[in-house]
């Protein structure tokens, strides 16, 4: 082999070139065909959760029956029908009212003081330490810890349920909302700025919706806060003036060993945080971040 | 020096003189040290150029467009533009980013480009609307109107980008790279297209790229820059070039001279 002329150490296996005769004569695969219908269906998110719920109710019945113990674990339809019966007396509607009205009130605060605060703490250096500092402190510490302090500030009523309501909303959602606002693309935040945006117009107009995925995400981890500390709050120390919510609801029907209406107590909480989730939050969602391409 | 093909362009002084940077010096401060990112950079701009800060990685020409957007503060040194000293981001130079998530994907793209001639120059709806609807159809994608971001390809968002831009009808346009993370063949499409709007609508550009085929295509003129920190190493007359030229023998050449400015021979030592 000659050794000056360095011959290639690998070679291709040469082919001729080729050009399919005409695309246009064959006739293609359709591009597009519909699914079958139960794979259509099973795409759906409500009828995958649908299944699953109704197997955690077969589960649940069939566990009740073989323990045979109404007093302890009653019976899935047993439970649904005290519900069923609750919920047409008006019991259970007067006392999801009266929870209700507490917790949105808590909530709508909690959420006010939170956007107040980041917008605030979102300008300067220190304000965003000093935030991030509160935070760290206050979101640990739990709700129910505070109340008995908040019962000798605010005396045996509404006022310190809302109060432990807003401890336990502004934290999760301050903490949430300054986190999105840290996320959002340094190309985004000086578009705004190009636009001449300052102060709260920036925040409103850019910062608040490049960080809607992590701000509703803030609001939903804030509204399962508030449910618990509602509840447990009633639990602990039940009636505000005369009528009690549904913590309170659950604890008289244990003292009277009503064990099916503590389980329909339970259940509509349950329900009522599945709703919310299901309807109000993903709603939410659709019409938004994922319309927008931020959320999946 | 090197044997750069100087060409004797006459000098046409009474075009207006748009931006002017003077010794612009900046410096970064991270929490350990300070960085030099330019030193001294001087370079005027008049109506009408397709302004090119040329260099590689380091030499601060991206500190150097973020500068004119009034996001940095120069250390020493001033920017004016028109005769007024550059303090804050303004409608009035508009950016393009590289970034393809600079549109605000909560809007749509005719949205995106409708909104700061809402925030920042307070139009009617009805005259954003059809300035947008302007500009949307000049850039190809007047049928993407109620799309969001999310669903256009890099090279269409950065289109939007460009529309958004030159809707607002800026002094000047601050382009920082804004085809770097394109593929290839749409890279030339958009130089192709850039070229098309400057000759249809006429704007001034500053425009920032790292390479040097782009630079001589895009540009009019073009401020080759040397790296750590940047300084100023020539300031070329392009505006013969375009993309048409690219594969000739003139063009190559002068692709070589600057190629050899930025790499082949170290770069003198500057007085200290």
């Amino acid at each position: 082999m000659n050794m000056l002329s360095p011959a290639p150490r690998r070679s291709t296996a040469p082919r001729p070139d080729f050009e399919p005769a005409g695309i246009a004569a064959e006739a293609p695969e359709a591009v597009e065909t519909p699914l079958p219908v139960l794979r259509r269906l099973l795409n759906q998110g409500w009828v995958r959760r649908g299944i699953i719920l109704a197997a955690i109710a077969c589960l649940w019945e069939l566990n009740a029956r073989l323990l045979d113990n109404p007093l302890l674990f009653p019976t899935f339809l047993v439970t649904f029908k005290a519900l069923w019966g609750l919920m047409l007396d008006g019991t259970l509607p007067d006392r999801i009212g009266v929870s209700m009205q507490v917790l949105l009130f808590g909530y709508g605060a909690g959420i006010v003081l939170a956007a107040i605060m980041t917008s605030l703490a979102v300008g300067t250096r220190w304000g965003a330490d000093v935030l991030s500092t509160l935070t760290a402190m206050f979101n640990p510490l739990p709700a129910i810890a505070l109340l008995p302090l908040a019962l000798m500030w605010f005396g045996l009523g509404t006022g310190s349920i809302v109060f432990v309501i807003i401890h336990s909303v502004l934290w999760a959602v301050a903490l949430n909302t300054l986190a999105g606002f840290r996320a959002v693309p340094d190309a985004q935040r000086m578009a705004g700025q190009n636009y001449g945006l300052r102060g709260l117009r920036y925040v409103a107009l850019i910062l608040v919706p490049a960080a809607l995925p992590s701000i509703v995400s803030g609001l939903k981890i804030g509204w399962a806060f508030a449910w618990r500390t509602l509840i447990a709050a009633e639990l602990i120390f039940g009636v505000s003036a005369g009528s009690g919510g549904l913590g309170w609801f659950i604890f008289e029907r244990r003292n009277a060993l009503e064990t099916a209406d503590v389980f329909a107590g339970l259940m509509t909480v349950i329900l009522i945080g599945l709703l919310v989730e299901g309807v109000v939050f993903r709603t939410l969602e659709a019409r938004t971040v994922v319309r927008w391409g931020m959320q999946r | 020096m090197t044997a750069v093909p100087l060409l004797d362009v006459p000098l046409l002084l009474d075009v207006p003189l748009l931006l002017d940077v003077q010794d612009v010096t900046l410096r970064f401060a991270t929490p350990e040290r300070q960085v030099t990112a330019t030193s001294r950079v001087s370079f005027q701009v008049r109506d009408g150029d397709r302004f090119v800060l040329l260099g590689p990685s380091g030499c601060g020409k991206s500190s150097l467009l973020k500068a004119v957007g009034g996001f940095l503060k120069p250390a020493e040194g001033q920017i004016l533009l028109n005769g007024r000293a550059v303090d804050r981001p303004g409608p009035d130079r508009m950016m393009v980013f590289q970034e393809f998530d600079q549109l605000l994907p909560w809007k749509t793209v005719l949205g995106n480009i409708a909104f700061p001639l809402k925030v920042a120059a307070s139009l009617g709806r009805r005259e954003r609307q059809e300035r947008a609807e302007y500009y949307l159809e000049k850039v190809g994608l007047a049928r993407f109107a109620h799309a969001y971001p999310h669903t256009l390809s890099g090279g269409m968002k950065q289109r939007v980008a460009i529309a958004r831009a030159m809707a607002m009808k800026p002094d000047i346009l601050l382009m920082d790279e804004p085809y770097a993370a394109l593929d290839a063949l749409t890279r030339r499409r958009m130089q192709e297209e850039f070229l098309a709007l400057w000759d249809d609508i006429g704007f001034t550009a500053l425009f920032v790229t790292h390479s040097i085929e782009e630079a001589i295509i895009i540009g009019s003129r073009i401020l080759v820059l040397s790296p750590h920190p940047g300084r100023v190493r020539a300031e070329l007359d392009a505006s013969r070039f375009d993309q048409h030229h690219q594969g000739g023998a003139d063009f190559q050449a002068f692709q070589r001279c600057i190629h050899d400015m930025l790499f082949a021979e170290p770069i003198e030592e500057a007085v200290a």
